[in-house]
């Protein structure tokens, strides 16, 4: 397929990841979706790879996964560590920031 | 005032009736030459009573007890350095006199050059001797006047000061320094009138007195400016030798403003207010300052700055106009007058006017104005000084109505006081007669009525003179021996009078002997022989025949009985008199009144437009931040959506760019 | 190898990729709409974990399947993995409900997403038309294969990213040990402490009899019964009462109990037979049929 239909797709995965970050209360759902984001976004990495014929969009995404990997077990510890005071997972909860 | 309005056409129209013809003599002085010799000592005559002010007010109370010597010795010094001056000008040839000492540079800016630098010529002379003559006189005077008052150093420092200004004020060779030393007389004349600080009186008066001559200084700030703008100097020769170069309407405006500067330092209409009220200062400050010197500092002004009024017959005409009108206002009111001193204002209201008169003829006047102004020095400091004997010897008290026989217990008094009302009403050989009966023929040469004005000044004047002579040393005793006891004042306050008697008696006539006063004077200021409709001896006759009648009418109606309150079934004339013409009401009306409306209105504007505004924009930025916070929900997820609007409009921008 | 399949369908825009191309995409969005719509968390883990997985199918089509074995190992096999225990740990709870709280948030989310999503795609079929034909056959084959490519880049070319991507993940684990480190703000109980704990507490003292014990049957929801033939609610794990999947008694397995215990002899259905004994203590014997 064309490089266009990758990226298309890409784009829409990205889209519902951001319906995601904004629709759902959960907090793990939340970073869930951010992942589905970064995973998007990979995609559209590789496919501009194989488009402009060098290895280097791959290398990146690579580095994308690993980031993302990191990202994810602070950001869950930090979502368990909430856990454990609030008895909540919801984002909704610290609104603090109200006026 | 329709009186002015129809003075004003009479006069113009009437002025060019009268034939001035007669030789013209120009003024004819060469420039002015550099001190030297004798005339290096100039700057001392400033220097001494500015050392003395500065000693007396900076040294304290440590000076109190020889401050008031110090005080007299400066002005003292002052007049033998001018005397020396005058000896040493005399032997110069009449149009070399005119020296210039350049004291430095002042004011280097561009095309504008300043110096502090002193001109001494016959007119400055003049001045000089009158100032420190008249001026040490009065401070030997005050040392006795003033010896029970406990800031009696401070007076004498402000007396110096006085003296120093108005020095400077003549002896200035560009009118930028003028301005300095009229400056100066008039925070001195301030500082004196309220010298009496615990008075609300003399503070109100001071205040009124500062506050009429700014007025007046506004216009000499104008003419000023005026003379940079078009002579592109200030100095007296490099301005009065170019009015040639200049406009008609020019000449005019600075004349124009030269008058309303004269007007206020010499308290003529409409600046004249002030000079009554200024009496609530010291005897010796009246003397000094509203009689010999100061007031004339206006007629100085006009004679100095002659070239340009030459050039202009409409400002002269308003001269002779304001100093009509002022000669006939001081006269009426000081017919009403029972304060002793105010009276004597009054009439110097009145014979400023004349001098304004007599310099606003045109050169057939300049030098009578100034020789007017010379004896009227010499009589006016007199009689002030013998008000204050007199006040002394009663116990400070002012009311004519309580005085009465004065003449059997202040034999001094009496007879120097009776000098000095000869020689104002001008009856021959005493010096009024000579200076005032040469303006009463001058202005009858310039136009009938200047001349009818004039003569009938001299009778109002011999009028009221009388009446306040009369009320104060004959008739009978308003007092008792027991109550008042008045003695005569002590050898240092008459002397200074007994001097100044004799000069009122021989003054005039050594002053127009020979024609001395014109043939000193013309070079400077110019001449020319005056040929009025009547002949001299007819006019002298008449204005004696007018004084005479003043004279007996006062004598024999406040011989008699003079009622202890003043009468009230009087004429709406006297109880205008009474009430200054009704100058305070029209200022009150016409200045006062709005001036506290303006600001009124203004107030209720800044608070309510200015502030309501400044306000008002503060009010509307609260309030849309309180509806904007609203926004701040606390939830991520809001703050993520509006974050997602913004990067769709930045996405959608850049998409339709690129399209 | 579905490697080679896959390989050879990459040159030229021939059936078989269209064919993986379409599949996985499908799959790939109804995972992300499954993940946004799932009322349960788990559920929501397991949609991703499609997703990622047509990704890395892609990614193979994609002449990248390096990408798309480590999208499978790390991503799905670590990072989801690590998503779904922490998800047991924190838990089910009342957020998971679907109501939207937040007023005006919902739709305009939906409409802004929408639009994103329009823009984005009509940019992107902007700007790609007339693109040619990609390939990544010379890329793969310059270093001896793809993975060695990959290598070469990444530790000539950015060397330095992957050192700090390294300390990065230094970084992320020592964060993690740290923030969830709980401090113990008592001392720890000992075995001593314990036991008189236990005892003192009323309840049963010591451990509970295994399942199996009179068990009829093995398995983990079937509670044990004790000899008067009541069940044993404390032999079944916490989790399955709340789940509400406790396997009811059965009646005759009551029974049967009961006789045993009274010492009758009780005949099973396949034949079978148990011979009664007085000794309760010693359990079976040698001599015991099984």
């Amino acid at each position: 397929m064309t490089t266009a239909h990758y990226v298309v797709l890409s784009a829409i995965l990205f889209s519902l990841g951001v319906l995601g970050v904004l629709i759902r209360r959960n907090a793990i759902i939340v970073f869930m979706s951010v992942e589905m984001m970064l995973n998007a976004s990979n995609l559209a990495f590789v496919a501009f790879a194989r488009q402009a014929g060098n290895l280097d969009g791959q290398t990146i995404a690579f580095f994308v996964m690993t980031v993302a990997a990191a990202e994810v077990v602070v950001g869950l510890a930090i979502i368990m560590t909430i856990f454990r005071t609030r008895r909540s997972a919801s984002i909704d909860e610290p609104n603090l920031l109200k006026y | 005032m329709i009186l002015t309005s129809a003075l004003a056409t009479a006069a113009t129209s009437v002025v060019a009736e009268g034939s001035t013809h007669g030789e013209v003599i120009a003024p004819s002085v060469n420039a002015a030459a550099n001190a030297t010799g004798t005339f290096s000592l100039i700057w001392l005559l400033l220097a001494f009573p500015i050392l003395g002010a500065l000693v007396l007010l900076l040294g304290g109370r440590r000076t109190n007890k020889w401050g008031h010597l110090l005080g007299t010795l400066m002005p003292i010094g002052s007049f033998v350095v001018a005397v020396m001056l005058y000896f040493a000008m005399l032997a110069q040839p009449a149009n070399s006199r005119p020296v210039n000492q350049h004291l430095w540079d002042w004011i280097v800016v561009g095309g504008f050059n300043v110096p502090v630098a002193l001109q001494l010529d016959q007119l400055s002379m003049v001045f000089v001797l009158l100032i420190t003559g008249v001026g040490s006189l009065i401070h030997i005077y005050s040392i006795s006047y003033m010896s029970n008052d406990p800031n009696r150093r401070k007076f004498f420092g402000y007396l110096n000061l006085f003296v120093a200004a108005m020095l400077l004020l003549v002896l200035a060779d560009n009118y930028l320094l003028l301005y300095v030393g009229w400056e100066g007389v008039g925070l001195a004349s301030y500082l004196l009138i309220g010298f009496y600080i615990y008075k609300p009186s003399a503070a109100a008066a001071a205040k009124k007195a500062f506050i009429a001559n700014r007025v007046g200084d506004v216009g000499l700030s104008i003419a000023i400016m005026l003379m940079f703008v078009t002579f592109g100097s200030v100095t007296f020769p490099g301005v009065l030798d170019n009015v040639s170069g200049a406009s008609a309407t020019t000449n005019t405006v600075i004349g124009l403003m030269l008058l309303l500067a004269a007007c206020g330092k010499s308290a003529q209409f409409p600046l004249q207010s002030w000079l009554l009220d200024a009496m609530e200062g010291p005897t010796p400050v009246s003397a000094l300052i509203h009689a010999a010197t100061m007031v004339t500092a206006g007629v100085y002004l006009i004679a100095r700055s002659n070239a340009i009024f030459d050039a202009t017959p409409a400002a002269r005409t308003a001269v002779i106009v304001v100093g009509s009108i002022t000669l006939i206002m001081g006269a009426i009111i000081g017919c009403a007058k029972d304060d002793i001193k105010k009276a004597l204002a009054g009439s110097t209201m009145s014979q400023i006017g004349y001098m304004i008169v007599a310099v606003g003829l045109g050169p057939i006047g300049y030098v009578f104005g100034i020789f007017h102004l010379l004896t009227h020095g010499f009589f006016k400091a007199n009689m002030f000084l013998g008000a204050g004997a007199v006040m002394h010897g009663m116990h400070e008290e002012l009311d004519m109505r309580r005085y009465g026989a004065l003449r059997k217990v202040m034999v001094i008094t009496f007879i120097t006081f009776s000098c000095g009302w000869l020689a104002i009403m001008g009856v021959p050989p005493f010096a009024g007669f000579y200076s005032k009966d040469k303006i009463i023929e001058a202005s009858f040469a310039v136009g009938w009525i200047p001349g009818l004005v004039t003569l009938l000044g001299a009778g109002v004047t011999a009028f009221y003179m009388t009446r306040l002579w009369t009320m104060t040393f004959m008739g009978k005793p308003r007092w008792t021996i027991e109550n008042e006891h008045p003695h005569e004042a002590g050898p240092l306050m008459w002397i200074p009078m007994a001097v100044l008697a004799v000069l009122s008696v021989i003054g005039g006539f050594v002053l127009a002997w020979g024609n001395a006063i014109e043939v000193w004077l013309t070079p400077v200021v110019g001449f020319e022989h005056a040929e009025g409709p009547i002949p001299v001896p007819v006019l002298e006759g008449l204005s004696l025949g007018l004084v005479a009648i003043g004279a007996v009418i006062a004598y024999l109606q406040y011989r008699r009985e003079v009622p202890l309150t003043p009468p009230q079934h009087v004429t709406p004339l006297t109880v205008a008199a009474r009430n200054d013409l009704y100058g305070d009401a029209v200022n009150e009306a016409v200045f006062m009144r709005p001036g506290q409306w303006l600001t009124r209105s203004l107030v209720f504007f800044d608070n309510r437009g200015v502030d309501g505004v400044v306000n008002g924009l503060a009010a509307t930025f609260g309030g849309l931040s309180g509806r904007m916070r609203r926004l701040q929900t606390g939830f991520a997820r809001s703050y993520a959506l509006t974050m997602l609007g913004g990067a769709v409009l930045i996405v959608g921008a850049l998409f339709l760019v690129r399209l | 190898m579905n490697l080679d399949v896959i390989a050879s369908a990459q040159v030229g825009s021939n059936g078989g990729a269209e064919i993986v191309f379409w599949v996985c995409a499908v799959i790939a969005v109804s995972g992300a709409v499954g993940m946004l719509v799932s009322r349960k968390p788990v559920h929501s883990a397991l949609f991703v974990a499609m997703t990622m997985v047509s990704l890395a199918v892609l990614y193979l089509a994609l002449d990248a399947p390096f990408l798309g074995m480590v999208q499978i190992i790390v991503y799905t096999g670590a990072v989801m993995m690590l998503f779904v225990f922490v998800i047991m740990i924190v838990g089910v709870d009342a957020s998971d409900s679907l109501v939207e709280t937040i007023r005006g948030q919902r739709w305009p989310a939906i409409a802004f997403t929408a639009g994103f999503a329009a823009l984005l795609i009509g940019a992107i079929v902007n700007g790609l038309q007339g693109a040619p034909d990609p390939s990544l056959a010379l890329a793969n084959a310059a270093d001896g294969g793809n993975v060695q490519g990959i290598a070469r880049l990444i530790f000539t070319k950015y060397a330095l990213a992957f050192e700090i991507t390294s300390a990065l993940l230094i970084t992320a684990a020592l964060g993690a040990v740290l923030l969830t480190h709980r401090e113990r703000h008592t001392p720890k109980a000992t075995q001593e402490d314990l036991s008189r704990k236990r005892f003192r507490e009323p309840g049963h003292p010591g451990n509970l009899p295994p399942a199996g014990t009179y068990a009829r049957h093995n398995a983990v929801d079937t509670p044990a019964l004790l000899p008067d033939g009541s069940p044993v609610p404390e032999s079944v794990p916490g989790p399955l009462h709340e789940r509400g999947s406790v396997r009811p008694v059965n009646a005759g397995a009551t029974d049967e109990v009961r006789s045993l215990a009274g010492g009758h002899t009780v005949i099973t259905e396949d034949g079978g037979h148990v011979q009664q004994s007085d000794d309760f203590d010693n359990g079976p014997e040698a001599g015991d049929k099984p």
